[in-house]
């Protein structure tokens, strides 16, 4: 079937500012990636994959201007962790911001510097995973970015990491349009946490690739900054080895569109991968969590819990997946996706599928959308809680489950405080 | 009469034999029926649906129905959306019409039907005798059970029985062939209003090519004095069935409707594309139960009917309530979504699927519940049941809109996977546009319990009789559901289904 020329023509004009450059192994990646790109176009709100979400602002030509935005007096995001800072600007890596990337049993290459030589262990990952992530969905805008992303790390865990690499993304063009794409790999028995924070940019197109091997254990923890009107779309596309660990936590307050996508693969026996998400959304805010769950070892366990809330017309919306591969035995798989609609103008769209081609397995997944529980409202009042207090309480409780999936616990304190704030400043 | 009786009364008795002994069995209304017919000719075209609506004898409003749906049909697509996989039908390679040649002149009542045809139905255990009952049913106390029934063969309706005794409580229930003549007001009120012509590629297929079917009438206040039933038998080769049902419910009224179908064991495809329409009114109640049972091909996938269906009910107005009962074993592909638009207020919608898939027979089957009026109610119970190495999705829209305010879903979609090679897939889509509506979507998949059937086996029963009851256990929710004569059948098929699934 020909490819529609609305999508032919939406690439054409997001892509004329754009160069594929590159030498080496990289450039040989980036080249593949445009013909790969011009064979999908760009997503249209009439694809299943994006029939809860419109990507016209993600596929337009230039991003649609977003203010800056000042957190007042709250401190960015995991300010208080002791971990090696690594500081973005409007996308574009800024030295002087950052500390010096070195780490002890960690490798940071920028992908600037990677370019130009023929052999890197990157080569490997680098629109690798992304490639495999584009069945049986295609994900344009992941392609997009590995064809024409310049900013980036290449990262390598060898052994335990002595801290945590933060990522910080400051956004101070009001029309900044960034690509980054980060390549993650974790050696066998490795440990690494990664953390992300901030907005990035007007528009922010991002993908990381990350590669788990045997035993290898890796945390990654974000928060997406609080610019109302910034609009990003990422992609987190993971390979997931034997007996490794693979645990993804995402915090999510305002902006007007959000697209996370998770295309997680476990290939060998008794991995774990957990993914959560907690959102909450007021007015003009769309957030959208697509996950892709794949089981191909035996025995191993996922995770997905995801919770939103919403208020004042916010739009929520969970498309999540888990395939069980045959011969993928002894499968356990857990999806839970729930929204709390503080108003009537909040709403919920969900998808969560279940494709199973193996027998002995234990999957399920659960759904739910409603508004605050009055009894258990009523009952705190009658204990004599303020009712903003005891809603506030109401919400934290339903968030807990998400939050509960971050396995730090200073890091997860950071988050519990940072949604408290959230709430305070938002009443209902 | 009595023969009849004893004869569907020995049936059911060898069925539980057979379901015990785990015979063979295997598909057991696989024969045909031998029976000269008259073909229009193969293929579709706007002369083909101008001979339908000719040999129907039609009115003109009809046939120019017909032909803006045939028109809008060629324009269209066919969807490929659905988790299923089969080799490109070819539309032109098909009967759309086939009537048995002693129906020519069309007989005034069911004692001058061929008694050829008379005895397919006795075959299959249809009671076409007045006051005959459905398998293995007790009378219940201080009254006789009865079901009226319209036997619908290949592209015709051979009559329907008890129509005078449903005629003095001011009941329809006819063939929609002899609705369109003879209450031509109530079908052009209704027809097409719950599943427009251009709903659907296979829903515009059956709006110009429909050949017969079933049609229902309950006026205000009235409580259907029997169930009403219709089954369909495709019998012709090559020959796609085509059937419109239209039931329209009017303020107060109540009536609980079954649905059958079988047919030959061939090693060709046969489509099969029906729409059933339901319209219900104030508080009025429809009961819709399905026993699908098409030949679901063999082991190899090699033959089989293929169904595409169109199922709708619009509760449209306050307190309307409708109920589906579904339980799918046959037919090689299975593409079917019985809907509620649940319109008015406190308008309910429940569904309840048994979808049993095995071989090589892929299910694609779910249901919609539309939310559009205050305080509606909305119930999915869907238990997929997958084996040799099927494919089995469950897919189904709950939708609930700005107005729907203090709405209520419970959704629960089951799957059991029986041996390695066959799937079980969950599509649900949730819609959530209010916040005082309650939704909340279950799904598991497992395996049969070991320790049930541990358990089972220690109590003497072989694998396949254990298996067969754990699966029983498994659907008890949904069989519940169906009415008694239909409940007992399908228990019983559901073993069937699964004969040669395990070990």
């Amino acid at each position: 079937m020909a490819l529609a020329q609305t999508k032919t023509d939406a690439l054409t004009a997001r892509t004329a500012a754009l160069t594929a450059g590159g030498s080496g192994w990289l450039g040989a990646a980036r080249r593949d990636a445009v013909a790969r790109l011009a064979a999908m176009g760009l997503p249209t709100k009439r694809d299943e994959y994006w029939r809860y979400t419109d990507p016209a602002s993600l596929t337009s030509a230039t991003p649609t201007p977003a203010a800056l935005f000042d957190a007042g007096d709250e401190a960015p995001a995991f300010d208080g962790i002791d971990a090696l800072k690594l500081v973005f600007v409007d996308g574009v890596f800024d030295p002087a911001q950052s500390d010096d990337p070195t780490l002890a049993g960690v490798e940071i290459t920028s992908l600037s510097q990677a370019d130009g030589v023929d052999i890197h262990w990157a080569r490997d990952i680098y629109g690798v995973l992304e490639t495999r992530g584009q069945t049986p969905v295609q994900r344009p805008l992941a392609t997009l970015n590995t064809a024409y992303a310049s900013e980036g790390f290449l990262i390598r865990a060898t052994a335990k990491a002595a801290r945590p690499i933060s990522l910080i993304y400051h956004h101070t063009s009001v029309t900044s349009d960034a690509l980054i794409h980060h390549c993650i790999k974790l050696e066998k028995d490795a440990e690494l946490t990664i953390l992300e924070n901030g907005p990035a940019a007007a528009r922010v197109t991002k993908v990381m690739e990350v590669e788990v091997a045997d035993g290898a254990r890796f945390h990654h923890i974000r928060a997406q900054g609080r610019d109302h009107e910034r609009r990003a779309v990422t992609h987190v596309f993971a390979r997931v080895g034997a007996g490794a660990l693979f645990k993804s936590f995402t915090l999510t307050a305002n902006g007007c569109l959000t697209r996370n996508e998770q295309i997680i693969e476990l290939v060998g026996d008794d991995g774990v991968a957990h993914v959560a998400g907690a959102a909450v959304g007021d007015g003009t805010f769309h957030h959208d969590d697509t996950v892709f769950m794949t089981h191909e070892g035996q025995r191993c366990e996922s995770r997905q819990v995801f919770k939103k809330v919403l208020m004042n017309g916010a739009v929520g919306v969970f498309q999540g997946k888990i395939l069980v591969k045959q011969g993928a035995q002894k499968t356990d798989g857990y999806q839970i996706s729930q929204s709390l609609l503080l108003d009537g103008d909040s709403q919920f769209l969900a998808k969560p599928e279940l494709e199973i081609y193996a027998d002995d397995v234990k999957c399920s997944h659960g759904s739910t959308s409603g508004a605050i529980d009055d009894t258990a409202l009523f009952y705190l009042q009658s204990r004599g809680v303020p009712k903003r207090m005891a809603q506030s309480l109401l919400v934290l409780a339903f968030l807990a489950e998400a939050i509960g999936e971050i396995e730090d616990e200073a890091i997860a304190e950071d988050i519990r405080s940072r949604l408290e704030g959230w709430l305070q400043r938002h009443e209902h | 009469m009595d023969v009849v009786e004893t004869e569907v009364r020995e049936g059911v008795d060898r069925e539980t034999i057979e379901t015990v002994q785990a015979m063979s069995g295997k598909y057991k209304h696989g024969w045909e029926t031998d029976i000269e017919m008259d073909y229009a000719p193969k293929g579709v075209s706007e002369d083909i649906v101008r001979l339908i609506s000719s040999k129907n004898e039609e009115p003109q409003w009809m046939l120019d129905w017909r032909l803006a749906a045939y028109r809008r049909w060629v324009k269209m697509e066919e969807p490929r959306w659905a988790m299923l996989n089969y080799p490109a039908i070819d539309y032109q390679d098909q009967y759309y019409y086939a009537k048995p040649k002693s129906m020519a002149v069309k007989p005034k009542s069911l004692d001058e039907v061929d008694p050829k045809l008379l005895a397919t139905y006795a075959k299959l255990g249809i009671p076409l005798k007045e006051q005959a009952l459905l398998a293995g049913v007790e009378a219940p106390e201080g009254g006789e059970r009865k079901v009226a029934v319209d036997a619908v063969f290949d592209s015709v309706s051979l009559g329907t029985t008890f129509k005078k005794e449903l005629a003095k409580a001011g009941v329809i229930f006819c063939s929609i062939s002899e609705a369109v003549r003879e209450h031509p007001e109530l079908v052009q009120k209704y027809l097409g209003t719950v599943v427009p012509q251009s709903d659907n590629f296979f829903a515009t297929l059956n709006s110009a090519v429909f050949s017969d079917g079933s049609f229902v009438y309950i006026p205000p206040g009235t409580r259907c004095p029997m169930e009403l039933s219709t089954y369909f038998r495709i019998n012709a080769e090559n020959t796609g069935q085509f059937e419109r049902t239209l039931i329209i419910c009017d303020r107060g009224g109540y009536v609980s409707y079954l649905e059958g179908c079988t047919a030959p064991k061939r090693d060709t495809h046969q489509l099969h594309a029906a729409v059933v329409e339901i319209v219900i009114l104030e508080d009025a109640e429809v009961k819709y139960s399905t026993v699908q049972n098409w030949y679901p091909g063999d082991e190899n996938g090699v033959g089989g009917i293929y169904n595409f269906v169109t199922k709708r009910a619009d509760c449209r107005e306050d307190r309307a309530k409708v109920m589906w009962t579904q339980v799918e074993t046959g037919s090689a592909i299975t593409w079917k979504y019985p809907s509620c638009i649940l319109r008015g207020d406190d308008s309910q919608g429940e569904f309840y699927s048994i979808a049993i898939a095995n071989n090589a027979q892929q299910a694609d089957t779910g249901t919609k519940m539309i939310h559009l009026g205050k305080r509606t109610k909305s119930r999915i119970v869907s238990k997929g049941i997958s084996a040799g190495r099927a494919q089995n999705t469950y897919r189904g829209l709950v939708s609930m809109h700005p107005k729907a305010t203090d709405s209520r879903n419970y959704t629960q979609c089951d799957s059991l996977l029986i041996g390695d090679k066959c799937g079980a897939h969950t599509v649900p889509y949730i819609e959530v546009k209010n916040n005082s509506s309650r939704v909340e979507h279950e799904a598991t998949t497992s395996k049969v319990d070991e320790d049930q059937l541990f358990y089972c086996r220690s109590r003497g029963m072989d694998e396949e009789e254990a298996v067969a009851l754990v699966v029983n256990g498994f659907c008890k929710d949904v069989l519940q559901a169906l009415p008694m004569e239909f409940a007992m059948e399908a228990q019983a098929l559901v073993a069937i289904s699964l004969e040669g699934s395990v070990g």
